[in-house]
């Protein structure tokens, strides 16, 4: 990857961020949040490239450091996100009762 | 770790396609993510990118370390999964905070990782690396003073004179540490652990006077820093998944995070900044008002609200403090039955962050689309004979419209008081979160119905099946 090829991706990949984004409702910003939140969690790739490479017991363990958080990112992001949104249901959809989430 | 079957040169290009089949997903998800229909299957779609891009990368040529990384990936997503499963839809805000902080820290770990091994680097990528590792850390620290505000463990929001300037200074000293090694003129292990110190202490001294109102504004930024931290470690890992996810989520957090300010009335500037935004913080200014509250028994209110055509429910967050939401939506339903039209109009910031009421009432199972944003329903308030306030103050407060010398002035409101009966279900006779009194309240076509949210609720509920 050269590095005016890796800067075109740059600016398409920022441009298609915002258009996804520009037309979501207020109704979802708090799930699309966590949702966005969640696909920043593919820093566990590199994370594990960057671990999978290291040699001093230094970048080891900091590296396990950052493959740890990035599972948690990824891992967390996903659940809350699903709950979330699997609760979002029209009129037309009976819904069960879901247990409250006590305080 | 090499297999046999293929060659390097074939792994590689399978992880790339991986990749690219990463990319796509995330891409489709977040775009289905963005309409309530097919929201859910969007983070399905997602979720299937994120195992793909991590099962090809246990392929990567050369890649050691297993003992370290299997461990770390298992334990990581139990813990969070469980307390992801765990967590209450109140405290959302918060977790999703946490979760951003392990992203931006992970970032910074990445580029920690990379700058100690000392091995040269170009000047670009060492810019690459320090600034994915700066904007890493500072989400990293800063979300988790997010966390713990939000969650009650930081309570004092710590304010002194000249506290920007200090700020500014430790962002410099951070820059400059950083250009040292980025140039490779001081690219040794002092200096890498130098620049990092400064950038989490940056990240804690930015977020620790912001109000805990402010938080979900700051919350989004972060997401969005953590968005572009990812983007450039990629640029260093030579990893195109990393570079578009990242890019993609820096970008729609940016956009995300003007949406949210705006809705609040406020500029980012402002919120970083001004210290606003605290619980109490704001002295309750604002003209006289005239009049008196004006109490009203369950009984009345039931009668009033089972003989109306439409019916307007305007929740805030006090609602699902007092966990009333389900007796709430039972309220409505009792209503619908009679052939009453009811709607529920949310605020942008109600709740917590834009969106969170939604969520609330999505987990009481009200449907989607009896939801209603300012935009649609604020003409409608005209029509309804009753507008219901529940748990909601500052964002039906008409002063916001025409009270220049109020605080809240220009916040767009709710025109709750444009209905023909005003019910406002309220503990006691106190002000919003602002401090500032609301002349809502005093309006003749107002009536008070003291008491705790999810009792009063109950009690209409009573009311309207006794009609």
């Amino acid at each position: 990857m050269t590095g005016i090829v890796a800067l075109y991706i740059f600016m398409l990949a920022a441009f298609t961020g915002y258009e996804i984004i520009a037309k979501v409702p207020v109704i979802l910003h708090t799930p699309l949040m966590s949702g966005s939140n969640f696909v920043h969690g593919i820093v566990l790739v590199g994370a594990m490239v960057a671990l999978g490479n290291s040699h001093s017991t230094l970048e080891k363990v900091i590296g396990t450091i950052g493959v740890f958080m990035a599972a948690g990112n990824a891992a967390g992001g996903y659940v809350v996100t699903e709950r979330m949104l699997e609760m979002f249901k029209a009129s037309g959809a009976k819904s069960g009762k879901p247990k409250s989430g006590g305080h | 770790m090499n297999t046999p079957l293929l060659g390097a040169e074939s792994v590689h290009w399978l992880i790339e396609i991986s990749y690219f089949v990463t990319a796509f997903l995330f891409i489709m998800g977040l775009k289905r993510m963005s309409s309530p229909v097919t929201a859910r299957s969007g983070i399905v779609w997602a979720g299937a990118g994120m195992l793909v891009a991590t099962l090809f990368t246990f392929m990567y040529p050369g890649m050691g370390n297993y003992e370290w990384i299997l461990p770390a990936i298992i334990v990581g997503t139990l813990l969070a999964w469980i307390s992801g499963k765990r967590v209450a839809m109140t405290d959302m805000p918060q977790m999703i905070a946490l979760y951003n902080g392990f992203g931006g820290g992970a970032a910074a770990a990445i580029a920690a990782v990379e700058l100690y091994r000392g091995e040269a680097m170009s000047p670009t990528m060492g810019t690459l690396a320090v600034s994915g590792g700066l904007i890493g850390a500072v989400s990293f620290s800063g979300s988790l003073i997010a966390f713990g505000k939000l969650q009650g463990l930081v309570k004092k929001s710590w304010r002194f004179g000249g506290q920007q300037l200090l700020n500014i200074v430790i962002l410099l000293a951070a820059l400059v540490v950083g250009a040292f090694i980025a140039s490779g003129w001081h690219h040794d292990p002092f200096h890498v652990s130098l620049f990092f110190v400064l950038a989490l202490v940056f990240g804690v001294f930015m977020t620790l006077p912001i109000g805990g109102a402010d938080m979900p504004v700051v919350i989004s930024m972060y997401n969005a820093f953590t968005g572009l931290a990812v983007a450039f470690e990629g640029f260093v890992m030579q990893n195109a998944a990393m570079i578009i996810a990242g890019t993609v989520v820096g970008s729609a957090g940016t956009l995300l995070t003007q949406l949210m300010a705006r809705a609040m009335n406020r500029s980012l500037g402002n919120v970083l900044f001004s210290g606003f935004g605290d619980t109490g913080g704001a002295a309750a200014a604002g003209g006289e008002t005239k009049g008196s509250m004006k109490p009203i028994d369950a009984a009345d209110v039931g009668v009033m609200m089972a003989f109306s055509q439409k019916v307007i429910v305007v929740p805030g967050y006090g609602m699902a403090v007092a966990q009333a939401q389900h007796k709430v939506w039972e309220l409505c339903q009792l209503l619908i039955d009679r052939g009453v039209m009811v709607r529920f109009a949310i605020h942008p910031v109600a709740g917590r962050m834009p969106g969170h009421m939604n969520v609330l009432l999505a987990e009481a199972g009200v449907p989607y689309d009896l939801i209603s944003d300012l935009d649609e329903i604020n003409a409608e308030f005209e029509t309804a004979d009753v507008a219901l306030i529940i748990g909601a103050n500052d964002v039906v407060n008409p002063t916001a419209r025409n009270d220049k010398s109020s605080p809240i002035y220009g916040m767009p409101i709710l025109n709750a008081d444009k209905a023909k009966n005003v019910i406002v279900i309220k503990r006691g006779q106190g002000t919003g979160f602002s401090g500032i009194e609301n002349a809502l309240f005093y309006l003749d076509n107002t009536r008070m119905l003291y008491g705790d949210g999810q009792a009063a609720a109950s009690a209409l509920i009573q009311a309207v099946k006794a009609v």
